[in-house]
């Protein structure tokens, strides 16, 4: 009862300028969903329904055809599990070794470092799109086209998350370490007991935006992979749809489908992203 | 230092700071390096050693096996310099990227600034605006490839135009920017949005009670504020703009757009190694690609290093 009260009493009244800003949110807002509705209206037409001239927003009939049969193919389940594979092998590999290699670098001597630590900042200007073809050939070379290895490992060393975490790791107060060495604990325990615990917000920031990156990724899958079985939801999508000639409602069903888990994962998260966001100092403070 | 600094201050400390530097050397040199020895595995394998790869192969003339290439010295790069395709591909993905960056800085900052300042249904505009970054550039792509077609398309009709967006050279490039601001502009936005509110209360309030109004607050202390996560925006942007690829590609069709007029530097590369298979020409313009992007990083870090001096 009392938490209901303090609640209704929190509430500001609206002010003139309250509501003038909350109409600019709602119709911005409207230009940024419309194409997302359009999508999922056009999903629910029939392919010739999609293909009308002059098109229409609403479905005149509404039906899930355009679903079930992307459903049927089996195509989507296959892309889908592969998706998450990758993806889920990128993040844990990628959280790993870059809480290991930031923390190394914030806080652990060892020859060499500085001029390390200049090779990897310097990567941060290397990406697939930059070094496609080279790392193509490496990647042959090591016998991994058309394998889950070479679509997952050369994902695996962002220089960018290593900086994220090695600004945080520099940004914890140092006394907390030492007091635990004293006490005898190690480097390792000390790591695993103390710095990670005060890393998870960075850790979770840095997790979802490498698993949104390696979801959405369509350059690297595109280039390691022939093989529709191990292709994953955008590259399937894109590629073996667009060869059967354009069917609207079942790209776009594909399409929401393919956009559908990150959304959702967003939806629970997105107060721990915008927070992680803040905590890792990407936002500059 | 800081420790050494209390020890001459509080004696009674002294033996413990002591031991801790001891604790620290040895510590640190025994597993110092475990700790990046992972990362740095995989950094060799999948970015320097292609990197170093990409050098030699571009000094030859290898095919897409990798067998029978001979030495050919510079003419890869010298042929790719008097190459009028390269400039023109190289030239779409610069226009694209003088388009793309100001406008996305310009409008995150404002969407950050509307969502920060509307006190209700905060979860609702964050969501609102950062949605269609959550989907794979393919996606985002055939659902304005779609929009943008003409006779089926929805923008055309919705302002009743009959625009050949996806055919005409002049639109072609164009879309795709429109296409990218809508995609792409969350990121930044929640960049924005998290330094707003990193951005202490008591600083605007001080600011209140000596009279300033709010485009005094915007100009004296929330743009200055801001000013680095603008400079990392800007740089990420740049940085992202410049290997314009997917979009372009999947909107498109697979074509190089209406008369070549979309081709990114970055889709011209992989023609040339996956489509015409030369790999040593490819290779001579990633590692083109990659001096020009590490010219713009230095210089940069260049301006950054210079500013920082200009304010002390």
């Amino acid at each position: 009862m009392t938490s209901t009260q303090i609640r209704i009493k929190s509430r500001r009244p609206w002010t003139p300028s309250q509501i003038v800003l909350t109409l600019i949110g709602v119709a911005v807002s409207a230009v940024f969903v419309t194409p997302i509705a359009a999508a999922l209206f056009t999903s629910l037409k029939s392919e010739a329904e999609a293909a009308e001239i002059p098109p229409h927003w609403l479905p005149e009939v509404w039906t899930t055809q355009a679903w079930r049969a992307l459903w049927e193919t089996g195509n989507v389940t296959n892309w889908f599990v592969n998706s998450l594979v990758v993806s889920v092998c990128v993040t844990s590999v990628v959280l790993t070794v870059s809480a290991l290699a930031g923390y190394g670098f914030a806080r652990t001597e060892f020859r060499g470092k500085s001029v390390l630590m200049g090779i990897v900042m310097s990567g941060l200007m290397i990406s697939p799109a930059v070094l496609g073809v080279p790392l193509f050939t490496t990647v042959q070379q090591m016998g991994m086209v058309d394998t889950y290895w070479g679509m997952i490992l050369p994902q695996c060393a962002p220089a960018a998350m290593v900086y994220i975490l090695y600004k945080f790791f520099q940004g914890i107060p140092r006394e907390l370490e030492e007091a635990a060495f004293i006490d005898g604990a190690g480097r390792w325990r000390v790591f695993f007991t103390i710095v990670v615990p005060l890393a998870r917000p960075s850790l979770a920031a840095v997790g979802i935006f490498t698993f949104i990156a390696s979801w959405n990724n369509f350059l690297w899958p595109y280039m390691v992979t022939n093989n529709p079985d191990l292709m994953t939801m955008p590259n399937g999508i894109a590629t073996v749809m667009n060869s059967y000639g354009i069917q609207w409602a079942q790209l776009m069903a594909g399409g929401l489908m393919a956009g559908l888990p990150l959304i959702i994962v967003f939806v629970f998260f997105q107060r721990q992203i915008v927070a992680g966001v803040a905590h890792t100092g990407l936002a500059g403070q | 230092m800081t420790t050494s600094a209390q020890t001459v201050v509080v004696p009674a400390r002294a033996r413990t700071a002591t031991a801790v530097a001891t604790v620290r050397r040895k510590q640190g040199f025994q597993h110092g390096g475990w700790f990046v020895a992972p990362f740095l595995a995989l950094f060799a394998l999948f970015v320097i050693w292609p990197l170093l790869r990409g050098v030699y192969l571009s000094f030859t003339d290898a095919n897409i096996s990798g067998e029978g290439a001979s030495f050919v010295g510079l003419d890869n790069y010298r042929e790719a310099l008097n190459d009028a395709a390269m400039w023109d591909a190289l030239g779409h993905s610069a226009y694209f990227t003088l388009l793309v960056v100001p406008c996305i800085t310009v409008l995150a900052f404002l969407l950050a600034m509307l969502a920060h300042n509307i006190e209700r249904g905060k979860w609702l505009w964050r969501l609102c605006f950062f949605v269609p970054f959550l989907l794979p550039s393919t996606v985002a792509a055939n659902m304005f490839q779609w929009l943008f077609t003409q006779g089926i398309g929805l923008i055309n009709q919705t302002f009743g135009l009959d625009t050949p967006w996806l055919t005409d050279k002049s639109y072609a490039m164009l879309a795709i920017v429109i296409m990218t601001l809508w995609w792409t502009v969350g990121f930044s936005f929640l960049l924005y949005l998290a330094a707003l509110q990193g951005i202490p209360d008591h600083l605007y309030e001080a600011a209140k009670l000596d009279g300033a109004n709010a485009w005094h607050r915007m100009v004296h202390i929330t743009l200055p504020m801001l000013r680095n996560i603008t400079g990392l925006v800007i740089a990420l942007q740049i940085l992202a703009s410049l290997q314009l690829f997917d979009q372009a590609v999947v909107m498109m069709d697979f074509s190089p757009g209406p008369e070549l007029s979309t081709r990114s530097f970055v889709q011209y590369t992989l023609e040339q190694g996956f489509t015409s298979y030369r790999v040593g020409y490819a290779s001579a313009m990633s590692i083109i690609f990659f001096v020009i992007i590490a010219v713009i990083a230095l210089a940069r870090m260049w301006l950054l290093r210079n500013r920082e001096e200009g304010t002390r």
